[in-house]
């Protein structure tokens, strides 16, 4: 096979998972919206936040197959990105809340007030104006990113040593965050949201307009994702993720690569994380800890790895399997479920559902060897892990 | 590791292909959603976590539920109808407690919801019960400063537990110096802001209030243990009053103990520590401890004794402890049932008007009355840890205490009533005669 | 304590010492007195004890004791009251007489922190000749903490009898508590007792000192402020020294939770999220030991931990050699898939330890020989701790000598160091991998042994860990047992010595990010390993 129909038919893949997310984000709105309530092609309201937040779950499994997949980064500390993207929407709407808060404070947020504070601490203001709220969005997960990224790949921690140190870094966020006298809330984070925009957003309309605007981003990152790894740079990921000091020894400097993309990565997480806080109607410290981190490597893991619309299905897939089966019957055997996908992946399902589907396609398409080892030459396809 | 070839990959398709099938198919399936029961039932919300870290406790009160609506169903139900639980597990996770309060209501098209246990999670839920017009029972002990049109509020507020206890110890071991230990979160953070400003205005001067927050799940107690014994060496008669949640007790207590803290030296009250905290800890040495609940397993009333006794039955275990949030289920479900009785009707508006003013009998002998600041009245007990893991009741208030929905220790507060009756407000400012916030 | 009774109290206590043989009864006070303890009231048992205790009937005593320890039984009915013996043995409380069987209706007489001082004051006084050395030196602390004056004759008559050196100073201190106190005591009592106290240098002596109040002659209240800066100043040295040993006890717990990981993270290159659950696995082991010996053998509860060790390790290691079979030998190669199935893995053994055992918390008690403190200068080392502590070096010596001189080590070794060429050799590697991770698993389990005695048996026990030890471990240095004793002492100690300046919580972050950042400088940790494994 030929690396022309290869990209070809992964285009076609791209598109038809860009179609999809496009005719969600346009259909279930409106008939969430337009059709009477209760009517069978009606999607109703609680279906809407619920589909909102997988979306932008979906958005955080990009963010991590792109350095995990295409840069062999596994971060373990990604949901740090996404509360941080979270904590700076949910300051916005705090601050939006105004008088209506229950002490009726036209500057302090509740939890501040009944801890008897006089006055907003520095790292508040700001935002009540939504601009800043939303630059800081990408600002501050970009920040921390870069720093952290700054630190650790110049000093060449790779492999399992920077999974570690990321879970360490989430670890000490939840920690930090966990405490009163930081100022965000505590262990209760910010929640009794009002209104976004003069919108309020319990209303039906609101809803759905976050839920297409979460559409709207993940085909945004996707197609980042996809132009990054589709360009020199992505191919030089690629090198990186599969021989990391050969490619430094071809006078590459890794440790840039690896700053951008992980930067970029952050970034993205932050936009998911200030997307899902608006649907969900809180953030708190628990969107720190390092279970949610891991949870999210494996939805990639479950998509496919290095796959991109792998990683998106995979969020949606095992997110839907937890809403499903936290109820009823089957609720105190979820964390069974869980457990033993994670370790059915790994063992049965090394290249996740997006990944084995394309190996069959190619396999089935194309029996002759010849085709079938370039295939396997190939790195987007066949990912590889960097040892 | 060599790459795979494709012969592998084609050889072994077949079983991924199977399972990947398989996968798909199982979730197929799953989107046919189920829970599709006879309109002759009148459906009960349960959300408390099964499973995660707050198994440990809520799952006792998801079953006390079961058992309530069991006995009801016994007597025939209510309004003709039987009583269905619908059992959900947000797992300890607390967006998943707003997205399984919404199935719920709008799914299972519950009447009632009786969950949480964290203020988190009731902080997360709040809206959603806000938009869709739903009821919650709250069943624990909590730091107060909220009072919602639709929650209910059926544990200790901070002067049904917090402050009766502060001045038991002041009397009765004419305490006078404080170590006020929590873990650093919302509820210990305001119930320790309280107990200062309550303390102080008793006189009790700044040098004499020692404040200390640890992590959740601490479990390295010996530096903290070890100040509070040197904090207690300074002349005066100390006590600790503990807001440690949860799991951090068993290793505190365990370190109190092997330091020889006895107490009648220090004695430490703790407003988190309950028959089931204590079933982990061989509780010889830490007799004399004090807890302050608005329930106890030990005290004898006959209604306790019934309630045990069934309890233990339905459960099938005859060593089952029972504790105060399960008492406040007790109470909540009772009013419920008053207040659907009462209107005829389970249409949440309707029972929101009509629970105010209810009263149900709690299992200690007296009757709670739900206020209109939807907080009820509630005796309090200080108990002293026994050798069996028990409580000795010490001490109890002479009436019920009414549930203050707002503290007035504090400066923000002071003003504030909840009154969903009078003036369908739930923090109604008495100075400026005005109802804040969303409420107006 | 009414003054009146210092004399009757000074009677008793001559009277139960002096005169062996019994006194009769005092008719009516004695009566109606032990008839009060039968009220449930605090205020009438409080009366109560002071009555008995200075009756001089020889029935105080044992009534007192009875009272301390529950077995003080009052018919509120009959307002009888009987005194059950230890042997099971019981009579009645105010003649003396024997009695059958105590009625049904009667129910151990109850106590409250209050009381219990009194009861300690009236017990200090009345034990203060006991034959038993423990009982004599704890009446003698008694004494000293409640100072009454009353106590002062048979403190002085006790200490002139007194041969053993530690009972004549705590004693003395007794005395020179009592003096202090003691309005009419002149001025050069009071400072011969400020000067006795302050030798004690103890935190009681200061609360002691502290607590004098202003009406003291002036040349003794100096003395005391004097007292109390020296004995500041040398609590603070000592604190130190307890910071130091805490560090050590701290360290201890992290590197008993590490050791397991380093080998199968450092020597094999695994990463094993479910670690903690062996760990979690050991402690419900134990948890199950005792729960057998508490209904079979109650007998051997003291060598439950003894017996629950090797189980642990069995069992652990035993599940961890499963796992090896099963998961990790597919995954060879791959450690951050490893890592992901270990993880779920981790949450399977939780959910299923919840499943079998429920959610809430296990009791798993402490020997006796772990139960309590010893004081050593100023600090307090408590038992269970220090065990814990001499146990880790223990393990860890074990490891390190297994890991040198068997045959197995050598193999470990060899695995370790070069797969292929040891494989070449003829050493079954797949063999060595399963008892390495065996190995790991059966020491994480042993450390579950040891975390059940000071932490929460849960299903979410090995949770609270794992973080720690992977901190633990990378800091040390991957595949260095030394780098992993060191570096766990060295977080433990500079965890309790950020704790006290910086809080808990606070503390704990200083030390992440002083990780993250230290990982940044010495990206394999402390001590590294050199050559080409390193790329590997």
């Amino acid at each position: 096979m030929t690396p022309h129909m290869l990209t070809r038919s992964l285009d076609r893949g791209a598109a038809i998972f860009l179609a999809i997310v496009a005719a969600c984000g346009i259909l279930i709105p409106l008939s969430n919206l337009l059709l009477p309530a209760g009517s069978f092609l009606q999607v109703p309201t609680y279906l809407v936040a619920l589909w909102g937040k997988y979306v932008c779950y979906a958005i955080l499994a990009l963010s991590i197959d792109l350095i995990w997949g295409y840069c062999g980064i596994l971060s373990l500390g990604h949901g740090a990105f996404f509360a941080l993207g979270g904590y700076a929407m949910g300051m916005y709407l705090m601050r939006q809340i105004g008088t209506r808060g229950v002490y009726g404070n036209p500057i302090l947020p509740d939890f501040m007030v009944f801890l008897n504070w006089q006055k907003l601490p520095w790292y508040w203001h700001g935002f009540d104006m939504f601009w800043f709220a939303a630059l800081m969005v990408l600002f501050v997960p970009g920040l921390l990113a870069f720093c952290f990224g700054w630190l650790a790949f110049r000093s060449r921690v790779t492999g399992v040593y920077l999974s570690i140190i990321t879970q360490a870094m989430t670890y000490a966020l939840l920690l930090a965050f966990f405490r009163n006298d930081f100022g965000f809330g505590g262990n209760n984070g910010l929640t009794d949201f009002k209104d976004i925009l003069g919108f309020n957003v319990q209303a039906e309309g609101t809803r759905a307009a976050l839920f297409a605007l979460s559409c709207l981003a993940l085909i945004f990152s996707f197609l980042i994702c996809r132009s990054v790894v589709s360009s020199k740079l992505g191919k030089v990921l690629i090198a990186i993720r599969d021989a990391e000091s050969r490619s430094r020894f071809l006078g590459y400097r890794v440790e840039s690569y690896k700053l951008f993309v992980f930067t970029l990565s952050a970034c993205m997480a932050g936009v998911a994380g200030a997307l899902y806080v608006p649907q969900v109607g809180i953030i708190n410290p628990s969107e720190f800890a390092p279970g949610n981190s891991i949870e999210a490597v494996i939805w990639v893991a479950v998509g496919g790895r290095g796959t991109l619309v792998g990683a998106a299905l995979g969020a949606i897939v095992v997110n839907y399997a937890k809403t499903f089966f936290t109820s009823g019957v089957l609720a105190p055997y979820w964390l069974f479920m869980l457990g033993a996908l994670f370790i059915l992946v790994t063992l049965l399902l090394p290249k996740g559902i997006v990944g084995t589907f394309n190996a069959w396609r190619e396999a089935s398409r194309e029996r002759r060897p010849a085709a079938a080892s370039a295939a396997a030459e190939d790195g987007v396809t066949e990912p590889k892990m960097a040892e | 590791m060599p790459t795979k070839s494709i012969h592998d990959i084609a050889a072994s398709f077949s079983r991924r292909g199977v399972l990947a099938a398989s996968a798909g198919l199982m979730l197929g399936l799953a989107s046919i959603s189920g829970a599709k029961a006879a309109d002759d039932t009148i459906k009960v919300g349960v959300l408390h976590s099964l499973s995660g870290t707050m198994a440990i406790s809520e799952t006792t009160l998801k079953d006390t539920i079961l058992f309530l609506i069991d006995e009801q169903n016994k007597k025939g139900g209510v309004l003709g109808k039987k009583l269905e639980a619908v059992v959900v597990d947000p797992a300890s996770n607390w967006p998943l407690f707003a997205e399984k309060a919404r199935e719920l209501i709008t799914k299972d098209k519950v009447s009632v919801v009786f969950g949480c246990w964290t203020s988190v999670s009731r902080k997360s839920v709040l809206p959603v019960f806000k938009e869709l017009n739903n009821i919650l029972f709250y069943p624990v002990q909590y730091e107060g400063e909220e009072s919602e049109r639709n929650v209910f509020y059926t544990g200790a507020a901070p002067n049904q537990q917090a402050i009766p206890a502060v001045d038991y110890l002041m009397k009765e071991e004419k305490v006078k110096r404080w170590v006020l230990a929590g873990t650093d979160y919302v509820y210990p953070r305001t119930t320790n802001k309280i107990l200062e400003a309550y303390l102080k205005s008793k006189g009790v001067a700044q040098e004499d209030i020692m404040i200390n927050y640890t992590p959740f799940g601490h479990s390295d107690w010996q530096t903290i243990v070890a100040d509070i014994k040197k904090f207690g060496s300074a002349g005066k008669k100390t006590a600790v009053v503990s807001t440690i949640n949860g799991d951090a007790n068993v290793p505190f207590y365990k370190e109190l103990g092997n330091q020889g803290i006895k107490a009648k030296d220090i004695p430490v009250v703790a407003f988190s520590v309950g028959e089931e905290e204590l079933a982990g800890i061989d509780t010889k040495p830490l007799v004399g401890h004090l807890a302050a609940w608005n329930y106890f397993e030990s005290i004898k009333t006959p209604a306790n004794e019934k309630f045990i006794k069934d309890w233990q039955a339905f459960t099938k275990n005859p060593k089952r402890t029972t504790n105060d949030p399960m008492e406040a289920h007790v109470i909540g479900f009772n009013m419920w049932i008053k207040a659907v009785e009462k209107v005829k009707s389970t249409d949440p508006d309707k029972v929101i008007d009509a629970l105010p003013g209810i009263e149900a009998p709690n299992l200690t002998g007296g009757v709670s009355k739900m206020l209109p600041n939807h907080h009820i009245t509630k005796p309090v007990f200080i108990g002293e840890i026994k050798g069996n893991g028990q409580f000795d009741v010490v001490w109890k208030t002479p009436g019920l205490v009414a549930g203050d929905a707002w503290s007035k220790e504090l400066d923000g507060s002071k003003d504030l009533i909840g009154d969903w009756v009078g003036k369908k407000c739930g923090n109604f400012n008495t100075k400026t005669n005005k109802c804040l916030g969303s409420g107006s | 304590m009414p003054t009146n009774l210092s004399a009757r109290l000074c009677t008793l206590v001559l009277s139960l010492v002096l005169i062996a043989f019994a006194l009769p009864a005092f008719a009516g006070p004695f009566e109606d007195a032990v008839a009060k303890f039968a009220n449930d009231d605090y205020s009438d048992t409080e009366e109560a004890i002071g009555a008995v205790a200075s009756s001089g009937n020889k029935l105080a005593f044992p009534i007192i004791n009875a009272l301390q320890d529950g077995r003080l039984m009052a018919d509120p009915d009959s307002k009888k009251v009987y005194v059950t013996g230890t042997d099971g043995k019981s009579i009645d409380a105010a003649t003396g007489e024997a009695v059958a069987s105590v009625p049904d209706s009667a129910s151990a007489v109850r106590l409250n922190n209050r009381l219990r001082r009194s009861v300690d004051a009236a017990l200090g006084s009345l034990t203060l000749q006991s034959p038993d050395l423990g009982a004599r030196l704890q009446a003698a602390q008694s004494v000293f903490k409640s100072h009454e004056e009353t106590a002062l004759d048979p403190v002085e008559s006790a200490l002139a009898k007194e041969t053993n050196r530690s009972a004549k100073t705590a004693l003395g201190e007794a005395r020179a508590a009592i003096l202090l106190f003691k309005s009419d005591a002149t001025e050069v009592q009071k400072l011969e007792a400020v000067a006795t106290i302050k030798a004690r240098g103890d935190q009681e002596a200061l609360a002691l000192l502290s607590d004098i109040g202003t009406d003291q002659p002036a040349s003794v209240a100096k003395a005391a402020t004097s007292a109390i800066g020296s004995i500041q100043n040398s609590l603070a040295v000592w604190s130190t020294v307890q910071n130091a040993w805490y560090g050590l006890s701290l360290g201890s717990v992290l590197l008993l939770a590490a050791i397991g990981l380093a080998i199968t993270f450092g020597v094999m290159g695994v990463i094993n999220m479910a670690h903690g659950e062996m760990v979690m696995i050991g402690a419900y082991t134990t948890f199950v030991v005792q729960e057998v010996i508490r209904t079979r053998y109650p007998a051997l509860f003291d060598y439950s931990l003894l017996i629950a060790v090797p189980l642990a390790f069995l069992v652990a290691g035993a599940i961890g050699v499963l796992i090896e079979r099963s998961i990790i030998r597919f995954l060879y190669g791959r450690p951050l898939e490893t890592l992901l199935a270990t993880w779920g893995l981790s949450l399977v053994l939780q959910q299923a330890v919840r499943t079998m055992f429920g959610p809430t918390n296990r009791e798993v008690g402490n020997p006796s020989w772990m139960s309590g403190a010893f004081d050593l200068g100023q600090i307090t080392i408590t038992y269970n701790r220090l065990w814990i502590l001499v146990f880790t070096l223990a393990v860890f010596m074990i490891l390190l000598a297994m890991l040198r001189y068997t045959a197995l080590g050598l193999e470990m070794r060899a695995v370790t160091q070069n797969r292929r060429m040891a494989a070449s050799m003829g050493i079954a590697t797949s063999r060595v991998d399963a008892l390495t991770f065996g190995l790991g698993s059966g020491i994480a389990g042993i450390a579950g042994v040891a975390l059940s005695q000071i932490d929460n048996v849960s299903p979410n026990l090995g949770q609270s860990y794992i973080i720690d030890s992977f901190m633990v471990v990378v800091f040390g240095g991957v595949g260095n047992l030394w780098g992993t004793l060191v570096g766990a002492f060295t977080l433990g100690i500079s965890n309790k010595f950020l704790e006290p300046v910086a809080g808990a919580v606070l503390g704990k972050i200083a030390i992440l990010v002083l990780i993250i950042l230290f990982i940044q400088k010495r990206p394999r940790g402390l001590f590294a390993l050199k050559g080409r494994a390193v790329e590997a």
